[in-house]
């Protein structure tokens, strides 16, 4: 199991190096633009629970990016399948559905991680240290884990590489605003509050933010990521056993 | 070595096989041969675990497909009908992820890209990606990362399609000797001259049914050993003879044009199915 979950996340891990020079930058403009537009210019003179708007903000954008990046293993699962047809390569070789979802979710872990550093690096430029504890690191990766699930058993599901971007439209561009990433939820009524807490990355940036700030730990918000994301995973293996017409 | 017994394969409203009883021995080079749409690639689909049958049995080496897929699996080699390499990895990348998900150790993956791409003579190209290759390479690529895992049945689904007339002939040979080291091969084509120059037992398949399965020379000498052909309302016309002399009386006693040639593969296809095969 472990041999073919590691020749999974191994092939994605080389296609990754060979557009390392392409994905870091491409990880770097929309944080930057954010940290500028919205850190810089405009949330200057605000301060969030004791903190400058750019601390509150940074932590809300490493859960948002490392939410996009871990889902966005579902479109390297996509072009693999529907344009390079690589998926039946695989399925041909004695690789179970498990370890198939392990080592793609895996990858879209990884991605996370490294886009994170990446962000780190922005905000050390824009003079802001966070803490990089366990704690922070362990929200990345729930966060990730819970995205980069949903996002191998919806690549499964879609007909299409269309479809997939509809998908990116409808379920991650929504979140990525709506869960506590650019504003406090206090700021919403009661009932917007409860709504957008049925949402993962709600949780991820409560985490994540609180474990970079030094804040009390919402436990119960890593409970609600590593249940989600446990869903999801046994959701995408039978998706993937699904997937053979 | 591969048994198929009462294979069916229902897609919505298209009965794509009906009822495909097949036995392949150990060694043989078995083609499958009609015209597309027939139901080939949806044969090789099921039997290498691909797609799921609506009914009936496979076994392949002794193991049933449906309850032990993954020891099925170790014991088949695939190259599909399009090119699925990874194209923006090397050759030897490409090479090494196979042997990974086959389960195979550095030291035998190493000396087994070394021995194969030394074997489709694409050794000097290595290191290169894929996406700079030919056509006829990444084909030779397909079949080497397939013998990988040095599997016991390998199966070609249109291994030639798209390439140019010399290019196939290489393939060909490539072929021929892969069988000839002992390993079992199924191949589906729709360029009869293929499976007339490889195989040695080959079965017509036509919409989703099986209508002969026989060795090349009896399906032929069925017919006879001569054809004359001649054009009857913009229709070519063959008419089969046992030997050229009878052949040649039948010519002088008639006043159209004809031509003279060996009975092909293709002829017994048309025959039996009344179609040619495209």
């Amino acid at each position: 199991m472990i041999h073919s979950l590691l020749a999974v996340y191994y092939r994605e891990m080389l296609i990754m190096r060979r557009r390392l020079t392409r994905l870091v930058p491409s990880w770097s403009v929309s944080p930057l633009l954010y940290l500028i537009a919205f850190g810089y210019a405009m949330g200057k003179h605000v301060a969030i629970d004791g903190h400058s708007y750019m601390e509150f903000l940074i932590p809300g954008l490493i859960a948002m990016n490392s939410m996009t990046q871990a889902f966005a293993i579902a479109s390297e699962i996509n072009i693999a399948r529907f344009y390079w047809h690589i998926f039946e390569e695989i399925q041909a070789a004695p690789v179970s559905d498990f370890s198939y979802v392990a080592g793609e979710v895996l990858a879209g872990i990884t991605r996370a991680l490294l886009s994170t550093c990446v962000i780190l690096i922005l905000g050390l430029m824009f003079g802001v240290v966070l803490s990089c504890s366990f704690m922070f690191w362990f929200g990345v990766f729930l966060n990730s884990f819970v995205f980069a699930s949903l996002a191998v058993g919806l690549a499964m599901l879609v007909k299409s590489h269309g479809d997939q971007v509809l998908l990116t439209s409808f379920v991650i561009t929504p979140m990525a605003f709506l869960g506590g990433t650019f504003f406090p939820l206090e700021n919403f009524p009661v009932w917007g509050q409860n709504l957008v807490h049925i949402l993962p990355i709600t949780h991820a940036a409560k985490a994540i933010r609180a474990a970079s700030l030094n804040n009390i730990l919402p436990l119960s918000s890593y409970i609600v990521l590593a249940v989600t994301g446990s869903i999801f995973f046994i959701i995408a293996v039978v998706c993937v056993k699904r997937a053979k017409d | 070595m591969i048994t198929v017994k009462n294979l069916n394969k229902i897609y919505k409203s298209i009965h794509a096989l009906k009822d495909v009883n097949l036995d392949v021995k150990s060694g043989e080079l078995f083609a499958y041969l009609g015209p597309n749409g027939a139901g080939k690639s949806t044969t090789i689909r099921i039997l290498t675990g691909l797609t799921q049958p609506t009914s009936g049995t496979v076994t392949l080496n002794g193991f049933d497909l449906k309850n032990s897929s993954i020891k099925s699996r170790q014991q088949c080699g695939l190259v599909p009908q399009s090119i699925n390499l990874d194209q923006e990895l090397s050759v030897y990348e490409n090479m090494t992820i196979h042997g990974l998900l086959f389960r195979m150790n550095k030291k035998e993956r190493d000396d087994k890209i070394e021995e194969l791409l030394n074997y489709v003579d694409l050794s000097a190209r290595s290191y290169s990606l894929v996406k700079e290759l030919s056509g006829g390479m990444k084909r030779r690529l397909m079949i080497a990362r397939a013998l990988m895992h040095s599997p016991s049945v390998l199966f070609l689904d249109e291994p030639t399609v798209g390439l140019d007339a010399g290019m196939r002939r290489k393939i060909w040979a490539l072929i021929k000797k892969i069988q000839q080291q002992g390993t079992t091969i199924f191949l589906t084509t729709h360029y009869i001259e293929e499976a007339e120059f490889l195989a040695d037992r080959v079965a017509f398949l036509d919409t989703g049914t099986i209508l002969v399965v026989n060795t090349p020379s009896n399906l032929m000498s069925s017919l006879g050993t001569w054809a004359l052909d001649r054009l009857i309302d913009d229709k070519m016309e063959p008419i089969y003879f046992n030997d050229r002399e009878e052949a040649n009386l039948y010519i002088a006693a008639h006043k159209d044009s004809f031509t003279l040639r060996r009975v092909n593969l293709e002829d017994a296809f048309l025959s039996i199915t009344g179609k040619k095969v495209k």
